[in-house]
């Protein structure tokens, strides 16, 4: 129960040092208690990378499908939209009954409010290939899916990573709520004590950090696999 | 499963746990504790207090983040500001910027300290929707008013604002559903939104937490079709004829202009 975690945590001993007792933010405290942050980060990472991986898979059958029948795009809009409206911590709960506690009703729901992002990223990558090119690839005798897999995802890939770079930070953000589904991550250790400043400090700045990192290797790897946009982004 | 469960009411049994929220949801109990209501009427006062919350939070967000997304907008300037707060504000997880605000503020109200979080949470939508919404103009339009003798501030109030109110109520949007969703959390600082039913499990049962989860997705679509509608109907008629040609790549600058897109 989440509340009597609270009622356990909130009024931790805090003695010893006076920083930690006059509340500031103390490196000798958070040095000797780094250790205790380190599961909930990789839980936190776990949490988003699992997350964005089965919500990047779902997006790319989505937007496949709705390539190849383009009436579809408009309700896979509308339904993934739903999911992005909803608020995650009712997901949470709304999925109690279904898949209880843990990393599965967690990662539900994180998967849900990436689709649409992803989805609406994919698609707009397809609409920027400029129809020469499709109509080259044609006219080289390309099938649609030599066409699709050759000409047209390659083109759409700058789009296609800014979604992927919106999903991840977006869902690092999202994670901190996971606790209150049971799957822990950084926003646990941060509602363990959050009246005292250094723990909100490093627990808040490592999801922060996690974020950057996160986003800077997706950068970095959009920039690898799509080279020619170097030229042109000057 | 839970004590609440010998309350259930017979019509909505076959449902089971969602049978039972709806019950809590249109009429109160007594708390799992004991002693006091909860659930149906019970639910209003945090109903109120998540929607003084959110309009509180978004009047402060509006007034800090148009004038300075128009104002960027208009003189072109500050691209890279306008596109580094929305990216850095996506990666602040909205529990550590409560979190902050009540560490560091601890003789401030939580209520306030709660709201002006929410207000940081969204700026960045508005800002980035208002600077983009701006830049789109066409250059032609803003000429033609700078050659009829229009002074920058006209050129603001009468051109370039109408012109750009559709993307600028798409922001208003994303920021308003995220608002609603993360006051949510609110009750884990004191502050008793709906989400109070979430977090005090042991108070309101399974019943209640399942309850005002439903309340607040609901709340969520709300306000999200209800915006959806007045943003359609502050669209000028002008762009609302040449819609879909003046859309531009909703990733370049990794907005999200929150737009239903029908299949060309």
């Amino acid at each position: 129960m989440i509340e009597l975690v609270f009622a356990q945590l909130q009024r931790r001993d805090r003695s010893g040092a006076d920083c930690v007792a006059d509340n500031g933010i103390c490196p000798d405290w958070i040095a000797d208690n780094f250790d205790r942050y380190v599961t909930p980060f990789w839980e936190h990472v776990y949490l988003t990378l699992v997350s964005v991986a089965i919500g990047f898979a779902i997006a790319f059958g989505l937007a496949l499908l709705a390539h190849r029948w383009r009436w579809l795009a408009s309700p896979i809009t509308q339904v993934t939209g739903i999911f992005y409206t909803l608020p995650s911590v009712a997901v949470f709960f709304l999925l109690l009954p279904l898949t209880g506690r843990g990393n599965t009703t967690a990662i539900i729901a994180l998967v849900a409010y990436t689709l649409l992002i992803l989805f609406r990223n994919f698609m707009a990558g397809f609409e920027n290939v400029p129809a020469e090119a499709r109509d080259a690839g044609r006219g080289m005798g390309l099938t649609e899916r030599q066409l699709l897999w050759g000409v047209e995802l390659p083109l759409a890939l700058p789009e296609i990573m800014a979604g992927l770079r919106i999903a991840v930070t977006t869902t690092v953000g999202l994670a901190s709520l996971a606790f209150l589904a049971g799957a822990g991550g950084l926003g646990e250790a941060l509602f363990d004590d959050i009246n005292f400043r250094s723990n909100v400090l490093v627990a808040g700045g490592l999801a922060i950090g996690l974020a950057v990192v996160l986003d800077l290797l997706i950068l970095g790897l959009q920039k690898a696999v799509t080279p020619w946009t170097r030229a042109a982004a000057a | 499963m839970d004590s609440g469960g010998g309350r259930m009411s017979t019509t909505l049994a076959f449902l089971g746990d969602f049978g039972d929220a709806f019950d809590y949801i249109f009429n109160s109990r007594e708390s799992q504790a004991g002693g006091a209501r909860v659930g149906g009427t019970e639910l209003l006062p945090l109903l109120w207090t998540h929607l003084k919350v959110t309009a509180l939070a978004m009047a402060i967000a509006i007034a800090i983040s148009l004038p300075i997304g128009l104002a960027l907008g208009h003189t072109g300037r500050g691209a890279f500001a306008a596109i580094s707060i929305s990216n850095t504000g996506r990666a602040v997880p909205s529990v550590a910027l409560i979190a902050f605000f009540v560490a560091f503020f601890p003789s401030t109200p939580e209520f306030w300290n709660v709201t002006v979080a929410l207000a940081l949470l969204a700026i960045p939508p508005i800002l980035t929707n208002a600077y983009v919404g701006v830049r789109q103009v066409s250059r032609d339009a803003v000429d033609a008013a700078r050659g009829m003798g229009m002074s920058g501030t006209q050129i603001v109030r009468s051109v370039e604002f109408p012109l750009a109110l559709p993307l600028i109520f798409g922001g208003i949007r994303t920021s308003t559903v995220n608002v609603i969703a993360t006051a949510t959390i609110a009750p884990l600082v004191g502050v008793l939104t709906l989400g109070d039913p979430i977090i005090s499990g042991s108070v309101h049962g399974r019943a209640g937490q399942i309850g005002a989860s439903i309340v607040v997705a609901a709340l969520a679509i709300a306000a999200e079709v209800i915006l959806a509608a007045v943003q359609r109907a502050v669209t000028p008629t002008g762009i609302k004829l040449e819609r879909g040609g003046a859309v531009g790549s909703p990733s370049r600058l990794g907005t999200l202009k929150r737009r239903i897109q029908t299949a060309p």
